[in-house]
């Protein structure tokens, strides 16, 4: 155990001024793109078609998005566990509003939004301004959002809206990546809605995180609280921004997972915080704040869906099987990071 | 105000729940000066600071600045900066994770960062300080000192029209600390005023024109530095006259020899993780001595291996003549070797803790986990050494790091003396804490070696070595170069081991 | 002396007010009164007869004593952990899940229902102690050795718990219908309080004992405050935070085993779902900082009740159980944002200029 962790540890000594975050970066890349070849050379069948990797991204847009929102409150040194619940509290407002309240899909996106920013404005200021811990404050929203969804709503029921339903099936051709099917048709490959806001959010908080004087306030803000503030970010607008953004990529995230499975639910995106957790984290990200990368977050959501459709594909089809694959694959990832962490502290020695 | 002011205090009141750190306090800064703000620990120089900087709220008082009409507010360290402040504190408050040029230049720039203009002025400013690091490396890759200097490059980079540099030498080498001054002075002649607190009085008289005393939290009077005499500076910090003072310098120059010799240590070839040369060292019964080199030049990590803080990597250690193996900190405490650390808020205090139980915190542990001292017993050992010590606080209930720096020092030492060490190793026992403390902890040190305690003693500042010790074994890159006794304990003759010259 | 007596009292008294127990306490006061005046009957107990013919004390305050107690008893280890660790372990619920099917495992072999046990009932508790213990030490190791921070590390077990569970009795769901197995979650025929509340006193007694006669807390709050300079006295910091790893094993173990016996069975997906929430909420609640330090267990405890009287409470109040959360978390977020220490600066200030002369009075 300890022979072959040493020998990690004297190769990433040295990595010639590599930033924590870009290693970690490199790793969750390079991982996902050995496990997703090793699928398609050892796996073949679906994992051929480009088809597969878009459904990948169909399903996990909304995550990609909850992940890159925690990935921002991790950065700057917090947590916010209310994505899911709130997730679910606007899947289900939006039905509720276009079923029964007769609204348009324009404002469902709306309602969609002021529920992220709600969330955002009262969880934000108890963390940043009254410095509350994230923890509690975001336990206590992801209660009150669940315990919402069902006064909103107590069952589950699918949304009849025509003009919803036209967005949902909107799809769009990836030109190229279609596959010839045994009849002998051509079947384009496509992506939804959904995917295309993913991926521009994601390009967009990477800009943010990299180029703006914010994004790099939150890793100051993460790194040091008071070495921050004494550098001169104005730490407590910083923190409540972060938290803010979180919430508010939540209830986009909300749309878009309402977009994807069509109906209202209390029991939707259970335990999608703790997805969006572990893949931030997969993603390289580090919860004690300071590190991580978007881009790495968005692999770190590929990583985490492939896995689980490999264990799907290799016939280990029991519900437990994806779990134990998807811990054991975080517990590699923590080992990884413990080990970069702990180059790093003997190099301050 | 007057004309050639930059910066000016007046009355300016702190109260923390219990203390009174700052009472009608003035302080004023010209244009083209290093004012020397100096006091002892707790005097409230580092509390004057974080007023000025906007870090504490004042609780009373006006502050005003030059171009700036009427009183300045300044609530927050960003309104400071934009006052044309800019600090260097003392502990480094910079951001690890991020690279050496995000460091200079996060805080002061627009809404969008371009990495090219901020590593390319970082470059430029690195290169004209002499800093080795280069602007994309991650700050926590770096040492130390070069993380201080990195701290002075932002501070000196701001167009500013006051410098604070509030203890920013402590862990600067020589060469480090000339490149400072120099570029001080630089700054000076382009009309900046520099506010500088340190505690060594050489380079107070080497750079400063003006000096501010402070005791107890408040102002003892602004002098010109011609006007006021070393000797005088000391007496007005600690606030005894000339006479009280001499009689202290006489004391302790007074060394008590203890005549059994007796060997209680030995290492041979010790080395340790911390990447130290193996070595050899031995101390007597009742002997002091020290180990002295410049910093990093791995003093403390030597003093580390004895009491097994860091991992042994080889070498052999006999105590009173018998084979003993050292593994962890443990095993020393228990052959009764005590170890007061370097870093006293790092690896001394408990700061949560109250001073009671951070009093007797060793010896509990080497009682064992099972057998909790009473909490009659405990008090008892407490209400002891507060007194012994003249410990400053509430009650044996304050938690520590309420307590001001050379109080919190005693209550470690008060720690390790609970145990009855027969080998107290000291380091640094005097960094950071007032002179009347750090006088009070040498008269200790030779206390305790007239009573059969060996003590082992490292400090920066030679004078206090050369007081204690009567044996020196010195230090140059990780390695044992030389061990200077008797006739040999001189000043150059130290500087000339240390620096490789005349052996 | 009668003065000296007096002040000390009155020094008692405002000590309290700075007292960590202080939130807690005043949150179960404040319940209680609330209760008291919107119906006082919510505190009368009655003493009836179960279905079997025994005696048994029904009412609200005996269900809150009674179903706090799972909570109550991992309180105790969650307190331990967030002060050596600084961290929270999230994976309680899945490790009771695991330590259950233990227990079912045992007593049942491989059959699912089972009229005659294979096993004795001790040997499936000591049995499921260990395994527990076992995961305990897991995030343990983690977390000390590994430098995790404690819930990404924890949440390797939250993930892959429940399916361990699972696999245990091979995704079955075994019954017992042993009566006597059934005493430890519900009441030993005879005794009209339920079995729990006993067992939960016992646990708190213990933790009392282990604290009085041992440097357990010394050593846990050295470590949670500053590891590297406990390590210099002598304390091995990986150690303590390993331990207070194992003792929560233990602590989910003992609520594990009332919690199947209750229930005579186990489902995997359901079982203790979200009480790790809980019990670090009563952390929490009990004034603790999360962030590791000095700790209080008895405060800690009074959390649990405090949330457990919350709920039933709120049942009371006819409250749809599927809602229950949302007032929950409201009281929650008043709660935390009053005993928040910005907001109680700003309360004490606003009380001075509100009650000036007697401020002066007490100064006096």
């Amino acid at each position: 155990m300890w022979a072959p962790l040493s020998k990690i540890r004297r190769r990433f000594k040295n990595p010639s001024g590599l930033s924590d975050t870009n290693m970690l970066l490199m790793i969750t890349v390079a991982v996902f793109f050995l496990m997703y070849i090793s699928a398609m050379i050892f796996l073949k069948g679906s994992f051929l078609r480009p088809q597969m990797f878009f459904n990948t991204l169909n399903e996990n847009a909304a995550l990609i998005i909850l992940s890159c929102g925690m990935s921002i409150v991790m950065i700057s040194g917090g947590i916010d566990i209310s994505v899911g619940a709130v997730t679910s509290l606007v899947c289900m407002s939006c039905a509720v509003h276009l079923d029964y309240g007769g609204g348009s899909v324009g404002t469902a996106i709306l309602i969609a939004l002021g529920i992220g920013l709600l969330f955002g404005l009262v969880q934000g200021f108890l963390v940043a301004y009254l410095e509350i811990q994230p923890f509690i404050i975001t336990l206590a929203g992801m209660f009150f959002a669940r315990g919402m969804t069902t006064i909103v709503n107590s069952t589950q029921f699918n949304v009849a809206h025509e003009g919803f339903q036209a967005l949902k099936a909107t799809r769009l051709y990836v030109p190229g990546m279609g596959t010839v099917n045994r009849l002998g048709t051509y079947v384009p490959a496509y992506v939804e809605i959904g995917v295309v806001v993913a991926l521009v959010l994601v390009v967009a908080l990477f800009a943010l995180l990299r180029w703006t004087k914010l994004g790099r306030g939150f890793y100051a803000v993460g790194g040091n609280r008071q070495s921050a503030n004494m550098l001169g970010i104005n730490v407590k607008r910083t923190k409540f921004i972060s938290h803010l953004l979180c919430s508010l990529l939540a209830g986009i995230g909300g749309f878009v997972y309402f977009l994807h499975v069509g109906s209202g639910a209390p029991s939707h995106a259970t335990g999608a915080e703790m997805n969006a957790i572990a893949s931030s984290i997969i993603g390289g990200t580090m919860l004690t704040g300071g590190v991580g990368n978007i881009i790495g977050t968005f692999f770190g959501v590929l990583s985490l869906s492939t896995i689980k459709n490999i264990v799907a594909l290799l016939g280990l089809d029991d519900a437990w099987w994806t779990n134990i694959t998807v811990a054991a694959m975080i517990c590699l990832f923590l080992v990884i990071q413990s080990v970069v962490l702990s180059r790093k502290n003997r190099n301050r020695l | 105000m007057l004309k050639d002011v930059v910066l000016e205090m007046r009355g300016i009141c702190k109260y923390f729940p219990g203390v009174r750190a700052l009472e009608n306090v003035d302080f004023t800064l010209r244009e083209g000066e290093i004012h020397a703000l100096m006091g002892e620990n707790g005097a409230g120089k580092s509390t004057l600071i974080k007023v000025l900087t906007g870090v504490y709220p004042k609780d009373g008082g006006e502050i005003s600045i030059k171009g700036m009409e009427g009183n300045a507010v300044i609530k927050s360290p960003q309104d400071a900066q934009r006052a044309g402040i800019s600090t260097v504190y003392q502990e480094i408050s910079l951001c690890p994770n991020l690279t050496v040029a995000e460091n200079m230049y996060i805080g002061r720039t627009g809404a969008i960062t371009s990495w090219r203009k901020m590593n390319s002025g970082a470059r430029r400013l690195l290169e004209n300080l002499g800093i080795p690091a280069s602007p994309s490396q991650q700050l926590g890759s770096c040492s130390i000192a070069v993380q201080q200097m990195v701290a002075i490059a932002r501070a000196v980079d701001m167009d500013c029209k006051v410098l604070i540099l509030d203890e920013p030498t402590s862990s600067l080498d020589e060469q480090e600390v000339a490149k400072l001054f120099k570029l001080m002075l630089d700054l000076k002649n382009k009309g900046v005023g520099i506010v500088f607190v340190t505690h060594f009085l050489e380079q107070v008289y080497e750079v400063c024109d003006r000096i501010t005393v402070l005791r107890d939290g408040k102002l003892v009077g602004e002098y010109v530095i011609e006007e006021l005499p070393r000797v005088q500076l000391v007496s007005k910090m600690l606030g005894k006259e000339l006479g009280d003072l001499e009689t202290i310098e006489k004391k302790t120059v007074e060394k008590e020899t203890y005549n059994e010799t007796e060997t209680v240590l030995k290492a041979e070839g010790l080395c340790s993780a911390a990447g130290i040369k193996p070595f050899d060292f031995h101390i007597d019964r009742g002997e002091v001595n020290g180990f002295t080199g410049l910093l990093g030049s791995g003093r403390s990590e030597c003093v580390r291996a004895i009491f097994g803080a860091d991992h042994v990597t080889g070498g052999t250690l006999t105590i009173d003549g018998k084979k003993a193996r050292i593994a962890k900190p443990l095993d020393a405490m228990k052959r009764g070797i005590g170890y007061l650390p370097e870093d006293r808020k790092q690896d001394g205090i408990i700061g949560d803790l109250s001073v009671r139980e951070n009093i007797i915190l060793a010896l509990q542990v080497m009682k064992g986990f099972f057998r909790p001292f009473s909490r009659a017993q405990a008090e008892a050992f407490a209400d002891e050494y507060i007194k012994l010590l003249d410990i400053k606080t509430a009650s044996a209930d304050t938690p520590i790091k309420s307590l001001s720096g050379g109080n919190q020092q005693k209550v470690i030492l008060a720690r390790w003396l609970l145990t009855h060490p027969k080998y107290l190793i000291l380091d640094e026992p005097t960094r950071g804490i007032d002179i009347g403390t750090k006088v009070e902890i040498q008269k200790l040190v030779l206390k305790l070696a007239g009573e059969g305690t060996s003590v082992t003693f490292i400090s920066s500042e030679l004078d206090e070595m050369l007081r204690t010790c009567s044996r020196l074994i010195v230090m140059r890159d990780r390695r044992v170069v030389g061990e200077l006794k008797g006739e040999e304990l001189t000043q150059d003759k130290i500087m000339t081991t240390i620096a490789g010259g005349d052996m | 002396m009668p003065k000296t007596i007096k002040n000390k009292f009155v020094r008692g008294l405002s000590g309290l007010a700075h007292k960590q127990i202080f939130i807690p306490f005043v949150a179960l006061m404040l319940l209680v009164i609330i209760n008291l005046i919107a119906d006082p009957s919510f505190f009368s107990i009655t003493l009836g007869t179960n279905s079997a013919g025994y005696p048994v004390l029904s009412g609200n305050v005996v269900t809150i004593l009674n179903n706090a107690s799972e909570l109550a008893i991992l309180a105790i280890g969650m307190t331990l952990v967030t002060a050596a660790s600084g961290g929270q372990d999230i994976s309680v619920g899945a490790t009771i899940a695991i330590s259950g099917s233990v227990v079912l495992r045992v007593l049942c072999g491989t059959s699912t229902q089972v009229t005659t046990l294979q096993a004795p009932i001790i040997v499936a508790f000591l049995i499921s102690c260990v395994v527990s213990m076992f995961f305990g030490a897991f995030n343990g190791v983690l977390v000390a050795k590994f430098k995790i921070q404690p819930m990404v590390a924890t949440l390797i077990l939250f993930t892959a718990g429940r399916s361990i569970a699972a696999w245990i009795n091979n995704n079955r769901l075994p019954i017992v219908s042993d009566a006597t197995f059934g005493y430890f979650g519900n009441f030993i025929p005879g005794c009209p309080i339920p079995t729990p509340v006993f067992i939960a006193a016992a646990c708190m007694i213990v933790i009392a004992l282990v604290l009085k006669f041992t440097n357990l807390g010394l050593y846990v709050q050295s470590v949670g405050i500053n590891a590297q300079s406990s390590r210099l006295n002598g304390i091995n910091p990986a150690f303590i935070k390993f331990l207070t790893y194992v003792i929560l094993g233990l602590c989910v173990a003992v609520a594990a085993f009332i919690k199947v016996s209750r229930n005579a069975t186990i489902n995997y997906s359901v079982v203790a779902k979200d009480i790790e929430m809980d019990a670090i909420l009563a952390v929490a609640l009990g004034g603790n900082a999360l962030s590791g330090g000095k700790f209080s267990i008895s405060s800690s405890v009074i959390g649990a009740y405090v949330i457990q009287f919350l709920t039933t409470t709120l049942y009371s109040f006819r409250v749809q159980s599927d809602a229950l959360s949302a007032y929950k978390a409201v009281v929650v977020i008043i709660l935390v944002v009053l005993s928040a220490p910005i907001v109680r600066e700003k309360l004490s200030e606003v009380w001075k200029k509100i009650a000036p002369k007697k401020a002066v009075k007490e100064a006096n």
